[in-house]
């Protein structure tokens, strides 16, 4: 699994990766202006977060922190501001390189797990390599590896809807890991399990985070979670509250 | 990007509704088959009519008299006497373009052999007759030149006089009996069947010209018409030219008199019920083409149903890195996945039927390879036409949006 990390600085756009912010906002704004009502979901954030981190973001919901973290994955754009993104600028970028840094760069893990109904869990951990052109050799490999890294190598032939929760999300994070990303994005990973499914996730993930090195951002409500994090962002009313680590 | 697999996902999406696909499919099996059946149908009929024409001979013309014309009345052409035999030495002699020439003379008569009797044509020609009409003599012989001079009482008959005097046994040789005079069975012809106005074209008896006259027309030596064959089919209108100049110079007629005679090319009446035949054509075609739009309209609303139903499944694709184009590409070929299905099935359906219709109806067709392709190439057309925009709805969705829907 180490060479997941090694392989991500050849793949990544970068200027500039000696400890500095592979993410780095600079006053984004997020408005959405239905002409009836203009809402104000980010104000002016600033934010910058060094490789290897990993960061919880807290808050009541319509804080804004789901917003921000759809500008993170590329999912969403910014009305206002810049995001660089290992120092380049993807604010800008158009559909399709966003879709290619979504492929290549970043990771999702969902709290609705968000696996393709009625396709085996080898056919979902394959599908975003289907998208970045990966020989079919290569794929089976990525596959294996990545089930075994999510501890569940005997579901492959499984269907989503056979495995319990915490197997889904483990499947999810397959899914995420195996283009190989740098950045891992989740949003409220442990919000539709049982504590102590929860518990193993996030234990999943902090290893994932300390041994691999991945750049986790998480999106939670919940301080046990956030407690995994070495870093905590409290936002309110789309700006931050406090950022503090641990 | 791996187009293969994408086009695998589309394939496994229409396999996972396969009543839905086949409802589907089936507005577009029905076009294509109809179109397949319709060309086949209409190129069979082209074909049957060049064939008459030929068996005819597309390079014969026929010569009438004229009609008689009193106080502004035209009565049925052939009433005046204006063609004489030596009209048509003439024709033979003076005009190049002419390879052949047979006076005619006709009438109708019981025939009687035995105690059978058959009413039928007497039709009279001279001893080139066979060969300006492609036709082949079956058993024993024609009568010669000097048969037709000497007005010979011979007989050559048609298949089906033949089956209902003879009841199929050996007629040479033996005399039957029309209007009371005798004449000698001397050979039968081919069987030809029927032409495509419902004429039994065998339902005839063939005996020199000459002997009409004498006999049945009272020793009339005027001409009613007479048959005249090119030197090949492309001369044919050269001919009719020749003999209609020969005809006025001989009829003495000035150059603001009428023709006394009248000219007709047998393929201007093959051409007439071609054109009818390429119409009736035409309209199926049309009609067949209607439903091929229904079939493609029934497509697209499947499509956008399909896509909206999906939405979340492209929210999640779309997530995990996938292009608009990609997912363009998937929701285009699933529906000319379907329209192809639909057209490969239609095609079957199709051949079966044009296939079919000879032995269930006895109408002639002709399976066409243009129809095939075409309407394989017009089904993916059709596909790619009414699935664009569904799939380019697709492509446009909101990821976050598509991932939020429930």
């Amino acid at each position: 699994m180490q060479h997941l990390v090694n392989s991500l600085a050849q793949e990544m756009p970068s200027v500039d990766r000696n400890g500095a912010a592979v993410i780095a906002l600079q006053e984004v704004w997020k408005i959405y202006d239905t002409g009836e009502i203009r809402v104000e979901a980010l104000r002016g954030i600033s934010l910058e977060i060094a490789r290897g981190e990993f960061v919880a973001i807290m808050g009541a919901s319509g804080s804004g922190k789901s917003t921000m973290l759809n500008i993170l994955g590329c999912l969403d754009r910014p009305s206002r501001g810049v995001y660089r993104l290992d120092g380049v600028d993807v604010s800008t970028f158009s559909p399709s390189r966003r879709a290619d840094i979504r492929n290549q760069n970043i990771g999702f893990i969902f709290q609705t797990f968000n696996l393709l109904s009625r396709t085996s869990v080898w056919e979902n951990v394959e599908a975003p390599m289907l998208y970045s052109g990966t020989s079919k050799a290569d794929r089976a490999a990525r596959i294996e590896e990545a089930l075994e890294v999510v501890g569940i190598p005997e579901k492959a032939k499984a269907l989503p809807n056979q495995l319990s929760g915490g197997q889904q999300q483990r499947v999810a994070a397959a899914r995420a890991l195996v283009n190989r990303p740098a950045i891992l994005l989740a949003d409220e990973p442990t919000g539709n399990l049982d504590s102590a499914t929860s518990e193993e996730i996030m234990a999943f993930l902090q290893r994932l985070n300390s041994e691999q090195g991945i750049t986790l951002v998480m999106v939670t409500h919940e301080q046990e979670v956030a407690d995994y994090a070495s870093r905590q962002i409290y936002m309110r009313d789309g700006q931050i509250l406090r950022d503090e680590k641990t | 990007m791996n187009y293969w697999m994408i086009l695998k996902i589309s394939l496994k999406a229409l396999n996972r509704n396969k009543v839905r696909s086949a409802l589907t499919m089936l507005g577009i099996i029905i076009g294509v088959s109809a179109v397949i059946a319709m060309v086949s149908l209409g190129e069979g009929a082209r074909r049957q009519i060049q064939e008459e024409i030929a068996s005819l001979g597309d390079s014969t013309v026929w010569v009438r008299a004229g009609s008689r014309r009193s106080w502004g009345v035209r009565s049925a052409s052939g009433t005046m006497n204006t063609l004489k035999a030596g009209d048509f030495d003439a024709m033979l002699n003076e005009c190049p373009a002419v390879k052949a020439v047979s006076p005619s003379a006709r009438s109708m008569a019981q025939v009687v052999f035995g105690n059978q009797n058959w009413n039928t044509r007497i039709e009279g020609y001279n001893e080139l007759y066979p060969e300006m009409r492609n036709w082949t003599i079956a058993q024993g012989s024609f009568f010669d030149d000097s048969q037709v001079k000497a007005a010979a009482r011979v007989a050559v008959l048609g298949n089906t006089v033949w089956q209902e005097l003879f009841a199929g046994s050996d007629p040479v040789g033996q005399t039957i009996r029309v209007k009371n005079l005798s004449f000698q069975v001397i050979g039968t012809f081919k069987a030809k069947g029927y032409n495509s106005w419902g004429r039994d074209q065998d339902d005839v008896i063939i005996v020199p010209y000459t002997t009409v006259q004498k006999k049945f027309l009272g020793g009339a030596l005027h001409v009613e018409s007479g048959l005249v064959q090119a030197v090949n089919s492309r001369a044919t209108y050269a001919a009719e030219e020749q003999i209609r100049a020969l005809l006025r110079q001989r009829h003495r007629l000035g150059p603001f008199q009428d023709d006394d005679f009248m000219i007709r090319n047998l393929s201007e009446i093959g051409e007439a019920a071609e054109a009818t035949n390429r119409m009736m054509g035409g309209l199926l075609a049309v009609i067949a083409s209607v439903s091929l739009l229904v079939g493609g309209i029934g497509i697209m609303n499947i499509m956008l149903v399909a896509v909206s139903e999906r939405t979340r499944e492209i929210g999640i694709r779309m997530a995990i890195g996938a292009r608009p184009s990609h997912v363009r590409i998937q929701f285009l070929s699933e529906s000319i996945g379907l329209c192809l299905l639909g057209g490969i099935l239609g095609l079957l359906l199709g051949v079966a039927v044009s296939i079919g219709i000879p032995l269930w109806l006895g109408w002639p067709t002709v399976i066409s390879i243009n129809s095939v392709v075409i309407s394989i190439l017009f089904s993916a057309a059709i596909g790619i036409f009414f699935g664009y925009y569904p799939a380019h709805k697709a492509a446009a969705l909101d990821p976050i949006e598509a991932l939020r829907y429930e």
